[in-house]
């Protein structure tokens, strides 16, 4: 058999989950949609001496819609339900665009919302888009529960904050402004593999049509997901042009990313598609925020 | 070394139940298990798309789903498809495109577009491909399965409800 011996545990309630985390402790580890980890289980990487399974935890799987806008993503909602809801559509557009991307259409009907978030892969795309939307992020454990900002959420490649007694039990994505717009970007060798660079803009314009607000989140080009520090900066209070743009691509490319090179591309590479997709990403975000499609 | 788990899936409408270590991938209890060897086993880390079956009716690649995840859920492979002498609609297709040439692949792609021509019976080329973007083929070039799959959603629009 492939993956080393672990005990298994299919608690069928949120609170049973935590009891049982709770006595694990360091040995244990949730199992979500398991698209990623069972994979590093069956090389090995990984070997879990117990497994937490929320598969059957009902009360994990949904998605809402609060009185105060925005959404709430239950953490073991299905990538493939989220991909196909009408409410993220309206709510979240940049979860639906992004979606097709995230593997091929036989992990997103396994894989999770949460689950993706909380592996932490600097690669990956709902990690990034969550951070582009400024998501909080509600950690329970057994006796306790705690909300976690996004901007605080992420440590290192695959490292969270996640205490081994915790998990995560949902994802709110707070309601977008109006006059706000936004895109994903990503060059791969194929749609569902892994992407050399991925952007994901957020803009918000004021009444002048000047940036009020922007966010800039590159992905597969550090040891996490990164917000553009250098968007902010030259953006917000300017008016949206490709000149300004242009400057945001070659600041954040040159100095705010930190990619890898490996058998699939060069970081000289990354770093020149990173400031490319920068420049698509912003234009077609900011058309989207003046209601222009994009 | 982990304990025996007992689990009761229904695998093509049959009823099994068994008692496997959690370790066991799905893949490989269809395969040696139940001995339902038309799921095949590529790459093991969810890259090919050989091994997709169906769970609860949704494509899912059953190298990266555990057996006791299975427990008190519904199984589908491509052995439950058709029968040498009464082929499904997709396999005939299959077979009268040339789609596949060493067959590898085969069983993974037919429980891909299973689900995919149920969701979408009147697919065009373009949602076609990326319904197969899960599933490498080294053989066809993919071409004449895109032609197999158009022809079978023909087939099967016609003639299913």
């Amino acid at each position: 058999m492939k993956p080393a011996a672990f005990d298994y545990y299919a608690p069928t309630s949120v609170e049973e989950a935590l009891d049982r985390l709770a006595e694990l402790g360091y040995s244990g580890k949730v199992l979500a949609g398991g698209q990623s980890l069972i994979p590093a289980m069956n090389f090995r990487m990984a070997r879990p001496a117990a497994l937490v399974d929320l598969n059957n935890i009902a009360e994990l799987d949904f998605i809402k819609t609060p009185k105060e806008g925005g959404l709430v993503i239950g953490t073991m909602t299905r990538d493939s339900v989220v991909e196909h809801s009408k409410v993220v559509q309206e709510k979240a557009p940049l979860v639906i665009e992004t979606m097709p991307n995230i593997g091929h259409p036989q992990i997103r009907n396994r894989g999770t919302f949460g689950g993706a978030i909380a592996h932490a892969d600097p690669a990956g795309q709902l990690p990034g888009i969550s951070l582009a939307l400024r998501a909080k992020l509600h950690l329970l454990k057994k006796g306790s529960d705690r909300w976690v900002a996004i901007d605080d959420f992420f440590m290192g490649p695959f490292m969270t904050v996640i205490e081994p007694d915790e998990m995560l039990s949902e994802v709110v994505l707070p309601p977008l402004p109006a006059k706000t717009g936004t895109s994903y970007k990503q060059i791969s060798r194929q749609r569902g593999s892994a992407t050399q660079s991925a952007i994901a803009s957020v803009v918000t314009l004021d009444n002048k049509g000047k940036v009020a607000d922007v966010r800039v989140v590159m992905m597969s080009v550090g040891a996490t997901p990164l917000v553009s520090r250098e968007a902010e900066k030259l953006l917000v209070g300017q008016e949206p042009t490709e000149e300004v743009f242009k400057e945001v691509a070659k600041n954040a490319s040159e100095t705010e990313i930190d990619p890898s090179t490996d058998m699939h591309a060069t970081a000289d590479y990354r770093r020149h598609v990173t400031y490319e997709l920068i420049i698509q990403s912003l234009s077609s975000a900011t058309a989207r925020a003046k209601g222009k499609g994009g | 070394m982990s304990s025996l788990i007992n689990i009761k899936v229904k695998v093509n409408g049959k009823d099994y139940e068994q008692s496997v270590e959690s370790r066991l991938l799905l893949s490989d209890f269809l395969r040696h298990n139940l001995e339902l060897t038309a799921t095949h086993v590529g790459c093991e880390h969810g890259m090919c798309g050989a091994c997709t079956v169906l769970m609860d009716g949704a494509s899912v690649r059953s190298c990266l789903v555990f057996a006791v995840q299975a427990n008190e859920h519904v199984i589908e492979t491509a052995d439950g498809l058709g029968t040498e002498d009464a082929l499904h609609p997709l396999q005939q297709a299959f077979m009268e495109e040339h789609a596949l040439q060493c067959g590898f692949c085969t069983p993974g792609i037919l429980m891909s577009i299973i689900p995919f021509l149920r969701d979408n019976p009147k697919p065009t080329d373009e949602q076609i491909r990326e319904a197969i973007d899960g599933n490498l083929c080294r053989c066809t070039g993919y071409e004449n399965i895109v032609k197999a799959v158009k022809k079978a959603s023909v087939k099967m629009a016609g003639k299913a409800r």
